[in-house]
């Protein structure tokens, strides 16, 4: 997803000199090309996350485009209150891209996980929030950034699932993607663990389960529309993310729901439950010990499905 | 070059700042008299002639920055603003008060303020980033940032100043108020700054150091920034916190405490009686 974002970045540029890209001393070989085509738009301003936001929003606020990069929590975390009171307060055009959303950056350890960015930064006034689930979204959002006007967060992955969008499609922000069809169980994710929800879904219908798959790549604002209709044409609502199950997709969910009046019969938030991120491992293994992978969501929403539902079992 | 007429009316704009903040900070019950009146000659001689704004025009893109970074001493900004022209001086004594635009600490919802501050350390990187795009832009215009003493405790703040010292940033000046005197207790035992010129300097900026109260000297020190060819302008104004009312100077207690009854009459015939 890093490389769909600098790629779609590179392509963009000589056609918006407005636009900066700040990197927190991090994307080492990844801006060889930007930084040599482009030396004016680019500006590594060192180890100084508060600094670097800080400074976007002076930036913005003379006309520029910033993009700030970092990894994990230090481009939002680090720096939230500058994120709040210099970019937000100002709507100022900065987009905060994260590179490593959730446990991405695996091994490096938990300082380096993202897991409650999603919930934070949406808490944020003014704040879209945008969370890609696979390489076709992950350019469309950056594309679309270029042009949006005021804060925003760019939550790019290291995994992405397989990519699911139509020939022409086109990238709505703002909306929640349909990307399997089905009506006994709505999974929603978002990030590139919609590919774990795609497979549970594969799992799931070898049990007579048809699962809705939904990639939500917007968090904020959040497409109600998609969500009471899901939660009310199937049984149940499953969010999955890689994230806290605290105030992230699964929270912005159940807020809309209940908000709307609209009930699921059943409804599961898959994700981090009142964990540190603490063992050692890939992506892929830390999905699994910490129940984030195809087989836990299976099993987990067929469970429930089984409580809810009787007649499924 | 300024001019004996130049000084005397800054001097009036200064005494003027210190009286509506007075009555402002007594009214509304807002704290840090002590704050603002270290900072009133400072704001006097930029608003009374060295900063190139136009309440005409307050956004015009050719106008210096001011970034107010002390955010918690907003009334001495707003009177020195309104006294300027961007808004009416009737309006300062809405400070405070529901529903007002004149929040406790700045606030960019009025005219003549770019930016919002509030929480220390923010200040100097928002106006490093003004400074680095005027750069960038070839424009002409100069970054001010007023910071307080105590905000140089904050990391922040030091980051910026890596960064505007790395880039050589030559239209932009920090004025540190120094004040010596923080929130709960003076610098030297909260936590030393000293050898404040020399952390400056190490850190790549131009440094000057001025009495923060003689307009003449803060003029002249404005006149010739960049101190340095090719670096960012440090100006230490050395300050008295409180400066204008005697029982105000030089103490912890005026940081928080707020004018009223007969320390605020007693206050504002001090400043009524200096020339």
């Amino acid at each position: 997803m890093r490389d769909a974002f600098i790629q779609t970045l590179t392509e963009f540029v000589p056609r918006h000199p407005e636009i900066l890209l700040v990197s927190g001393d991090l994307g080492f070989g990844v801006f060889n090309e930007y930084s040599a085509r482009f030396p004016h738009q680019f500006l590594n301003v060192g180890v100084a996350e508060q600094n670097m936001s800080g400074l976007a929003a002076g930036l913005a606020l003379e006309g520029h485009t910033v993009f700030t990069y970092s990894i994990g929590n230090f481009p939002t975390l680090r720096c939230l209150e500058q994120i709040r009171n210099d970019i937000c307060y100002h709507r100022a055009n900065v987009k905060i891209v994260c590179i490593g959303g959730g446990m991405s950056y695996g091994a490096v350890g938990f300082s380096h996980h993202a897991t409650e960015d999603l919930a934070i930064l949406r808490s944020l006034p003014g704040m879209l929030v945008l969370s890609p689930c696979d390489l076709w979204e992950a350019a469309a959002a950056s594309r679309y950034l270029i042009s949006h006007r005021g804060p925003a967060y760019l939550r790019l992955d290291k995994s992405a699932a397989p990519v699911t969008a139509q020939p022409n499609e086109e990238f709505r922000p703002g909306s929640i993607r349909t990307v399997r069809g089905g009506l006994d169980v709505t999974l929603a994710a978002t990030g590139g663990i919609l590919g774990e929800a795609l497979l549970a879904a594969d799992i799931l219908a070898d049990q007579g389960i048809s699962c809705r798959v939904l990639s939500v790549h917007t968090i904020k604002p959040i497409d109600a529309d998609t969500l009471t209709a899901a939660a009310s044409e199937t049984g149940g609502i499953v969010s999955v993310e890689e994230h806290a199950i605290d105030g992230g997709l699964g929270g912005v969910i159940a807020e809309t729901l209940m908000e709307a009046g609209v009930f699921p019969r059943f409804f599961l938030r898959i994700g981090l439950r009142n964990t540190f991120s603490s063992v050692v491992g890939s992506q892929q293994y830390l999905r699994k010990i910490y129940s984030l992978d195809s087989a836990a969501i299976a099993r987990a929403v067929s469970t429930k499905l089984a409580v809810a539902i009787p007649a499924y079992t | 070059m300024t001019t004996a007429a130049t000084t005397n009316a800054t001097c009036e704009l200064a005494r003027r700042i210190r009286t509506h903040a007075l009555r402002m900070t007594s009214i509304g019950g807002g704290a840090h008299i002590g704050a603002i009146f270290s900072c009133a000659d400072i704001l006097a001689v930029l608003y009374g002639g060295i900063l190139r704004v136009d309440p005409i025009s307050p956004k015009s893109p050719t106008r210096d920055r001011f970034v107010f970074s002390k955010g918690h001493a907003a009334a001495g900004l707003y009177a020195a603003l309104a006294e300027r022209g961007f808004f009416p001086v009737e309006q300062l004594l809405t400070h405070y008060q529901d529903g007002s635009d004149l929040c406790g600490h700045v606030s960019h919802k009025l005219p003549g303020v770019d930016v919002s501050t509030g929480s220390l350390g923010h200040g100097l990187s928002i106006a490093a980033g003004m400074a680095y795009s005027a750069v960038l832009k070839s424009s002409s215009h100069r970054v001010f940032c007023l910071l307080s003493d105590g905000e140089c405790d904050e990391g922040s703040t030091w980051e910026a100043a890596l960064f505007a010292a790395h880039h050589g940033l030559s239209n932009f000046m920090a004025i540190v108020d120094y004040n010596r005197i923080q929130g709960i207790a003076p610098v030297s035992e909260v936590i030393e700054l000293a050898p404040f010129a020399e952390k400056w300097t190490a850190f790549g900026w131009g440094v000057r150091e001025v009495d923060g109260h003689d307009h003449q000297a803060l003029s002249t020190a404005f006149a010739a920034a960049p101190f340095v060819p090719g670096k960012p302008s440090c100006l230490l104004a050395h300050t008295v916190k409180g400066k204008g009312v005697s029982f105000m100077e030089n103490t912890v207690l005026w940081h928080y405490r707020i004018p009223r009854g007969a320390e605020f009459d007693a206050a504002l015939a001090e400043l009524e009686a200096q020339p």
